[in-house]
């Protein structure tokens, strides 16, 4: 799922102040499960910002909503009079939901309260990880199912490089070395000699590099 | 045997003879003459000279341009390389432009993470990886391809290197990625810094076991220490270096006046050691800013006079 982090309180505060009404509204999916741009998050930033309205004595109406994707049309129905009506909505969706709403409604200003951060899993009750990177040619068939390009900060098909220690990466010791996670899995399937095949160059014209990527379905 | 390139470096592994390499870190200014200096204080007592690529993360004068400057005195500079910094347009690029200026060498690293470094909010690019350089280069030589496939009408003769660390995890895959570094088509290596000798014996044995030390020349990695601090600092800051307890007590028993000396009494009992190693080709004597160090070391280990190479 995608995962996001809240921007500093202060940083969003800045953003919005000029307006005279806005509308915080939360994306209940993939940032909802991070805890971050829910739609129950959208109502304790909505009152965070109230309070701020209060102290800072000045004038702007504060509402709060959401919906369940602000990446597809159809979810957007029910929020349609709300958003309409808005002089600038403050969007809790990740960088996508964000766009997809400016892209909708042309002359509102939507800005992201929320920093996209990565693709990641929820490996225990309130820990997020990246896991992928969206590279557009998974290797992860024959890594072990570690993904290099998402979890080796050098993201090295023929790793590791000398600086893995302990199963702890270079740059923290807080960081698994993706290497030895490849290492161990390959050893737990009996396929160690396999981390001999060379990993040829990547082609990263799927990736990013490439230019923005899309697909299309014919028969739809 | 052969010759593939011009190399003195190859030269000397070739003819049988065990060779000193040496490393000069080029400075943080536009300022060549430290580079120079560098050179001619250590260029009588080892074959070739690396010079680091912006080592550590830390923006400095390019590699490639301090190699001109220690060509030009007639050295033989070895240049690293990283694949942090620049794409394959750019590294193939270069690798062109080094040959242009008769530079021989080069070894192919990944690179330290740019959080070391004076810009840890740059971007990386590791586009290829530093095995995958060594076969651009050696495809670039053999075959007189760029990447693309692409023909290289005046191909670029490197000798190729490439590092290992057989003190980094885990230490089971440490031969097998040597092998995979020499079915790349490294053909000499430049280990990391070695302190734990057994460890560093254990480690060749499984080289000797496959067969390696006959396919690829290595060089073992030999760095004085010049203090306990930098002693203690290296153990602890530096991930994959290994210096064993014996080590920081045989320096923490001495005067801190004499530590210094300590340290390069024992990089000298290491070499001496070290030369009895089956497969073990030459020395790599990194003395890090403190190259007037080498001249030193490489007679003090019997290493001292170097061949002539015509």
């Amino acid at each position: 799922m995608i995962v996001g982090e809240q921007k500093p309180f202060d940083e969003i505060w800045e953003m919005v102040k000029d307006h005279k009404q806005l509308t915080v509204f939360g994306c209940n999916t993939c940032v909802a499960v991070c805890h971050q741009g829910g739609n129950k998050e959208a109502e304790i930033l909505a009152s965070l910002l109230k309070m701020r309205v209060t102290q800072e004595d000045v004038d702007i109406e504060i509402v709060n909503g959401g919906i369940e994707r602000q990446c597809e049309h159809e979810f957007f129905d029910s929020a349609k009079a709300l958003i309409e009506k808005s002089e600038a909505v403050l969007s809790l969706a990740c960088g996508i939901g964000v766009q997809f709403m400016a892209m909708k409604y042309n002359t509102i200003p939507i800005y992201p309260a929320l920093n996209t951060t990565f693709l990641g899993d929820v490996i225990e009750k309130g820990h997020y990880t990246e896991k992928c990177q969206a590279c557009g040619d998974c290797v992860l068939g024959i890594t072990g199912g570690v993904c290099p390009v998402s979890r080796c900060c050098k993201r090295l098909f023929n790793g590791p490089c000398g600086g893995s220690a302990n199963g702890k990466c270079e740059i923290s010791k807080d960081l698994d070395c993706a290497w030895q996670l490849v290492i161990d899995r390959l050893e737990a399937l009996g396929k160690l000699d396999d981390y001999e095949k060379v990993t040829p160059i990547k082609d990263w014209s799927k990736d990013r590099a490439g230019g923005p990527r899309s697909f299309k379905l014919e028969d739809f | 045997m052969e010759l593939k390139t011009e190399s003195k470096l190859e030269k000397v592994l070739k003819s049988g003879q065990l060779a000193v390499t040496s490393e000069c870190g080029p400075p943080r200014s536009a300022d060549p003459q430290g580079i120079i200096k560098k050179g001619n204080m250590i260029k009588d007592h080892v074959d070739s000279i690396n010079i680091t690529d912006n080592q550590t993360s830390v923006t400095r004068l390019c590699s490639l341009a301090a190699c001109v400057h220690l060509k030009q005195l007639g050295l033989d500079p070895v240049l690293q390389m990283v694949v942090r910094d620049r794409n394959r347009i750019a590294l193939q690029s270069d690798l062109l432009g080094a040959a242009s200026f008769g530079i021989n060498n080069v070894l192919c690293l990944s690179g330290d993470h740019q959080s070391f470094g004076d810009n840890p909010q740059s971007q990386n690019v590791f586009d290829l990886d530093s095995m995958q350089l060594v076969q651009t280069v050696r495809m670039m030589r053999d075959e007189g391809k760029f990447i693309s496939g692409d023909e290289i009408k005046v191909p670029p003769k490197f000798f190729v290197g490439a590092a290992a660390n057989p003190f980094a995890d885990p230490f089971k895959i440490r031969v097998p990625r040597l092998a995979k570094k020499v079915a790349c088509g490294a053909e000499f290596i430049q280990t990391q810094c070695i302190y734990n000798i057994p460890k560093f014996e254990k480690w060749m044995e499984g080289v000797r076991e496959r067969g390696l030390h006959e396919k690829v020349y290595i060089l073992a990695g030999i760095t004085p220490m010049r203090s306990l601090g930098m002693a203690k600092y290296l153990r602890r800051a530096v991930p994959g270096m290994d210096v064993p307890d014996e080590l920081i007590d045989r320096l923490a028993g001495v005067d801190k006046n004499k530590q210094a000396d300590e340290g390069i009494k024992f990089s000298i009992e290491t070499i001496q050691r070290l030369k009895e190693v089956k497969g073990v080709a030459g020395f790599h004597v990194m003395a890090i800013e403190w190259e007037e160090k080498v001249p030193e070391i490489v007679e003090e280990s019997g290493l001292y006079p170097r061949p002539v190479i015509e």
